[in-house]
């Protein structure tokens, strides 16, 4: 009955996934036809000229960026404009793709915190997390994908896979070690198959459960979750140096691995929020009462509150010390993308702050939902801004290639996540905690 | 203050929720109940308000806010500029970065200690003061209720709070 009942919903869901892969068809014409940068390098040329007269203005930011072009005038000048806008359809893709990815793969850590901690009061959740986990084989395999075709130099996200690049950069020299494509596609390869091993593991375990007579598949979860965290701290670290840090090779910064990770568990916490108050309001989470929302939110306003610190003392350090190396960073980011990189401060603490401080209004769908949405939208700012100056640089827009990969993108999401929720009951039924789970009461 | 009250002793604290209940569905008034901790929910079954402390503490921790912007930009702005580090203390908003841990670290200290002194002052509770509670068990594995008996029949009370599992009924008559 219910899975017959959930169908509809994904049938409901899928209609929408059809119109966005109407939508990519467009996007990716957009990044496919080269021809189409041609005929923008004309255009650039005609914006270049005013940037010629800031030319030397520019300087600072294209060294920053690495790509060793001190002298950029002329036509060198042209060329990296036009490198750049022909990074910017991959650089939108690349940041929704990383998005939604992000998205299940917390989730996933969220799921193994509540098993490893054996939390009382979230086991009727666990179905929907579970769902959102299963966006994260494609999510990883796309992303994936895609540092393979940049390995490929197939695009040019990771300037310093360019070895020309590397060959007038000292500093890249150093690091090539570490940041070379076999190796950087090897690391890839080892979390996305770490990842997806301990998903799998969990989800079948969660299954099992039901049917089991005793709780030896509860104990071996438990252990499992308390592993997957544990690889999940190094891999997720390394992981967001690798495919996002590198993309400023020369900047470094050694919270970064957390800084990403609040924005990951505070985007998953969300989408599980939505999730369940989307389920619940169409029937079919009848377990989840508002004391259940209550501490989702109070999950949102936390790591929310957590990101903010994060983001805070990686700004005040390296804004207090201004050495030149770090401060590029926050420079492109201010002056170029002034709006995209303050806006995102205010969508992601000062409203939620304000939104969901209050005890009664965490229990009120209206506000969690509206939390819910700037936060989302806040996070997707916040990937933009970490990805697109070094790709991208002043060139950036949130136009058709955004928008759409953001909306192709959270149409397969929509879709795997609503397709994967049909697959088992919503109740973890045997459970060990789902008795308390069900009163759940605060 | 001449009053009537029935002390009754509880043991468990499941029970003491569910006497809580009995008693408040039965109409009489229940003065005060002492417990060795605090019992979940206990707070709704006897219908209290809900604490307005966190509004308090809201407004406190604007206070501690307040204070540190001002605090700030007197010392390292009006009143005696440095250059620190290359950045020239002219302008508040352009050091503001510096200031935002002093800032964050006021607003929580004034939110935490004012709240804790306002969480004294409402409760009546100051240093060298006697303790109010009537049974030291109390402070061990007992719980005790106070009913108020002035305009009721005490033994159809004791009788009624017996059966809602009362270990121990006394009646206190200060004349």
């Amino acid at each position: 009955m219910i899975v017959g009942a959930i169908g509809l919903v994904y049938g409901f869901i899928a209609a929408p996934s059809t119109i966005e892969d109407v939508k990519e068809m467009m996007a990716s014409k957009g990044h496919h036809e080269s021809a189409e940068a041609e005929v923008v390098e004309q255009d650039s040329h005609a914006m270049a000229s005013e940037h010629a007269q800031e030319g030397h203005a520019m300087v600072g930011q294209h060294e920053a960026e690495g790509h060793g072009e001190a002298e950029a005038h002329g036509d060198e000048h042209y060329e990296h404009v036009l490198h750049q806008l022909q990074n910017k359809p991959w650089a939108a893709l690349y940041v929704a793709a990383f998005f939604f990815f992000m998205i299940s793969l917390a989730t996933l850590a969220f799921y193994a915190i509540q098993y490893a901690a054996q939390a009382g009061w979230s086991p009727v959740l666990f179905r929907v997390m579970e769902g959102i986990t299963a966006y994260l084989l494609p999510g990883s395999l796309i992303v994936f994908a895609i540092l393979l075709l940049s390995g490929l130099h197939l695009n040019h996200l990771f300037v310093w896979m360019d070895p020309e690049v590397v060959a007038k950069d000292e500093l890249i020299q150093h690091k090539s070690s570490f940041l070379n494509v076999p190796f950087f596609l090897l690391r890839a390869a080892i979390y996305i198959i770490g990842w997806n091993i301990f998903r799998y593991l969990l989800r079948r375990n969660s299954l099992r459960i039901d049917e089991a007579t005793d709780g030896r598949y509860f104990k071996q979860s438990f252990k499992l979750a308390a592993g997957f965290l544990v690889f999940f701290l190094v891999s997720e670290s390394m992981m967001s140096w690798d495919w996002i840090m590198s993309v400023d090779p020369h900047w470094f910064s050694t919270l970064f691995g957390w800084y990403v990770f609040a924005s990951m568990i505070v985007s998953a916490v969300t989408v599980i929020a939505l999730i369940s108050m989307y389920l619940k309001s169409r029937g079919y989470l009848e377990y989840v009462n508002d004391s259940h929302i209550h501490d989702l939110a109070k999950f949102m306003f936390g790591f929310s509150i957590f990101w903010t610190y994060l983001w805070f003392s990686q700004f005040m350090l390296i804004w207090y010390s201004n050495i030149p190396e770090e401060v590029t960073y926050f420079i492109t980011r201010i002056e170029d993308y002034n709006i995209a990189f303050f806006g995102m401060v205010v969508m992601n603490f000062v409203f939620p702050v304000l939104i969901l401080m209050n005890s009664d209004y965490k229990r009120i769908n209206l506000f969690v939902i509206m939390g819910g949405i700037i936060i989302l939208l806040g996070h997707y700012l916040d990937i933009f801004v970490m990805i697109m100056p070094a790709t991208v640089g002043k060139e950036w827009f949130i136009g058709i290639p955004e928008i759409s990969a953001l909306l192709f993108f959270g149409g397969l999401f929509v879709f795997v996540v609503f397709n994967a929720l049909t697959k088992a009951p919503l109740l973890p039924k045997r459970n060990p905690f789902i008795k308390e789970s069900q009163h759940f009461h605060y | 203050m001449a009053s009537k009250v029935i002390h009754a002793i509880y043991t468990d604290d499941d029970l003491l929720l569910q006497a809580v209940k009995q008693v408040r569905d039965a109409r009489y008034h229940i003065a005060e109940v002492y417990t060795p901790f605090p019992v979940h929910g206990l707070d709704k079954a006897m219908g209290l308000a809900p604490t307005r402390l966190a509004i308090a503490s809201f407004l406190y921790g604007l206070v501690g806010m307040t204070v540190a912007i001002t605090m700030m930009n007197f010392i390292m702005i009006e009143d005696w500029p440095q250059d620190i580090g290359g950045k020239p203390s002219f302008s508040f908003l352009q050091n503001l970065p510096a200031f935002v841990p002093i800032i964050f670290e006021l607003t929580v200290f004034f939110a935490a200690h004012l709240m804790v002194i306002t969480f004294y002052m409402r409760s009546r509770i100051w240093p060298f003061k006697t303790a109010e509670n009537p049974d030291v068990r109390t402070t061990d594995d007992h719980f005790l209720m106070e009913i108020d008996a002035e305009n009721h029949d005490v033994d159809g009370l004791s009788k009624f709070l017996y059966d809602t599992g009362a270990l121990e009924i006394k009646l206190i008559d200060n004349k």
